[in-house]
């Protein structure tokens, strides 16, 4: 499948967006003045506004979007931009009542960080349902998702925490022990997603499998047509245990030396955290160019 | 709502015979042709004439090698639409633009609904369903809609462009529903199979299979092709044989 980059910074920056917000929501920082409760918050929807405006650049009709809205009932993309709408409003709310009394709201905050999660759970199922890409249609692919983003939430939420108290954040080993996990299902998930192929072969696909295995001869087209350049990426896969090193050390293994070893220099902390999403846009860009889509079975590709 | 309708009787398709398609590519051109000036935006192409030109088909015909050695084939695919009954590309569809008509199962866009995010194209095994590069919008088989009921064309013309204009009656088109069909008694006595069974997409649109070969091909071994060129066919007998000797013994 093609990388494309706005659906590599969509799933990245609004899956850290949701799991910063997780995380306030829960009152898990604590900021020591109402213009941090701001900064906080604003960093967050910050994050979820960027991704949501990169995801609206992937459309062919940007100006129709809200139509996705409509059907929660039937569509993963559609129940992802309807929880992604009211998260950031009640996440937009929850930050307005906290500056004007001064105490942030439990139940509304509570509602935030659930529905977050929920949020991120369905971009992941957008991918995740679509079985003709093996890859994708794992059970631990939303769990790969959901782990990044509340990594990344606790990166930024404990840079932000020792920017604005000037001590080492009380979610340091949290964060810690959330960077180990997303490695490890990550890996996993590395490991088994889409081991055993889509089950789909050029011989199923064209039924002609009696008559012995089956070729392509000739393409149906003498240049590449939409359908090869969006499903039949092939690009750099050679690459991919290279890339894959590359994105754990910047996703998992810098932040991780920063965190143990400058839990309290924010300079440094900011750093793991951009160096964080960094790693995580690599393995989102893996995560699209690794997957392989049974259309190709029919020009010439063997799964 | 993009949830799907119940199975309807009436199941429209096409029947495609695998046995007897020679690769012409005219279902190709005239898909494209009724297609650009029908139903929604045209088919677009950019980049017609210069180096690298793309654009948007709702019918492609692949060429494949089926088999080794002797026993080998080569086999022409046309691929559009299957219309499946389950399919996947409806229920994904986030704003309901992508449906499956519950009165004869015809799956359609609706491109003023369409907001092109391409999630239908991905959930397809089969790659039916290409995105418009100009419109922006998904543009699929429409099992032409506009011809297979509409009353003001004659009565030949009232099916699929692509069948109309097969010049080996390759593609057949009828109800899939009605197993008294004259398309359902051709799948039943040929065999007809649906692509891709483990995908789950129940494809209404039905393949035939080449037929077997016949059970003694003569195979006389390779033919001398430059004895043939040269005129030197040691073989030759009857009269012009008797007048290409005679006519050299006079030069």
């Amino acid at each position: 499948m093609r990388p494309a980059f706005s659906l590599i910074v969509f799933t990245t920056l609004s899956g850290l967006g949701f799991g910063l917000a997780a995380i306030i929501g829960l009152g898990l920082i604590t900021a020591p003045t109402a213009f941090w409760w701001m900064v906080y918050n604003g960093v967050a929807l910050a994050l979820i506004g960027a991704g949501v405006v990169s995801s609206t650049m992937h459309l062919g009709h940007p100006e129709r979007a809200w139509r996705a809205m409509t059907q929660w009932r039937s569509s993963w993309l559609s129940r992802e931009g309807v929880l992604a709408a009211l998260t950031t409003i009640l996440l937009f709310g929850f930050a307005v009542d906290g500056y004007m009394t001064g105490a942030p709201n439990f139940g509304l905050g509570v509602a935030v960080a659930i529905l977050s999660l929920i949020t991120i759970w369905c971009t992941a199922m957008i991918y995740a349902s679509l079985k003709t890409v093996s890859r994708w249609f794992h059970p631990l692919t939303p769990f790969m998702f959901v782990g990044y983003a509340l990594a990344g939430g606790l990166i930024a939420a404990v840079s932000m925490d020792a920017m604005a108290n000037g001590t080492a954040s009380v979610l340091t080993q949290p964060a810690l022990l959330a960077l180990l996990s997303a490695a490890i299902v990550a890996l996993i998930w590395s490991k088994q997603a889409g081991a055993e192929g889509s089950g789909s072969t050029p011989e199923s696909a064209t039924g002609l499998g009696a008559l012995g295995s089956v070729r392509m001869l000739m393409p149906p087209h003498s240049e590449e047509n939409w359908l090869q350049h969006e499903m039949g990426f092939v690009v750099a896969r050679k690459h991919a245990d290279t890339l894959r090193k590359i994105s754990l050390g910047l996703a998992i293994v810098l932040p991780g030396v920063a965190l143990l070893a400058a839990a309290s220099s924010p300079v440094a902390l900011v750093l793991a955290a951009l160096i964080h999403i960094a790693g995580v846009m690599v393995s989102r860009w893996l995560f699209f160019a690794e997957a392989k889509h049974t259309v190709t079975l029919y020009y010439g590709q063997r799964h | 709502m993009t949830d799907m309708p119940p199975p309807s009787d009436v199941k429209l398709g096409l029947v495609i015979d695998l046995d007897i398609c020679v690769g012409c590519q005219a279902c190709v051109v005239n898909c494209k042709e009724w297609n650009t000036a029908g139903y929604g935006a045209p088919l677009s192409d950019v980049n017609a004439y210069g180096d690298n030109p793309v654009g948007s088909w709702l019918n492609r015909v692949h060429t494949f090698e089926a088999g080794t050695g002797k026993d080998a084939r080569v086999v022409h695919f046309p691929k559009s639409c299957l219309h499946c009954e389950d399919a996947p590309c409806v229920p994904v569809c986030p704003t309901g633009a992508s449906y499956k008509r519950a009165e004869d199962g015809i799956v359609l866009v609706n491109e003023d609904w369409c907001i092109g995010c391409g999630l239908c194209a991905w959930s397809c095994p089969y790659g039916a369903r290409e995105m418009d590069p100009a419109e922006g919008v998904m543009k699929k088989c429409t099992l032409c809609v506009d011809r297979i009921y509409n009353e003001t064309l004659d009565e030949e013309d009232q099916i699929p462009a692509c069948v109309r204009t097969c010049p080996t009656s390759a593609r057949h088109f009828g109800d899939l529903g009605d197993p008294n069909s004259d398309v359902s008694k051709l799948v039943a006595e040929r065999g007809g199979f649906d692509l891709m069974p483990e995908q789950d997409t129940k494809p209404v649109n039905k393949y035939l299979p080449p037929r077997p070969r016949p059970a003694e091909v003569k195979d006389d071994g390779p033919v001398d092709l430059v004895a043939l060129a040269n005129g030197q066919s040691d073989n030759g007998s009857g009269f012009w044989s008797w007048l290409d000797k005679t006519l050299d013994r006079l030069q």
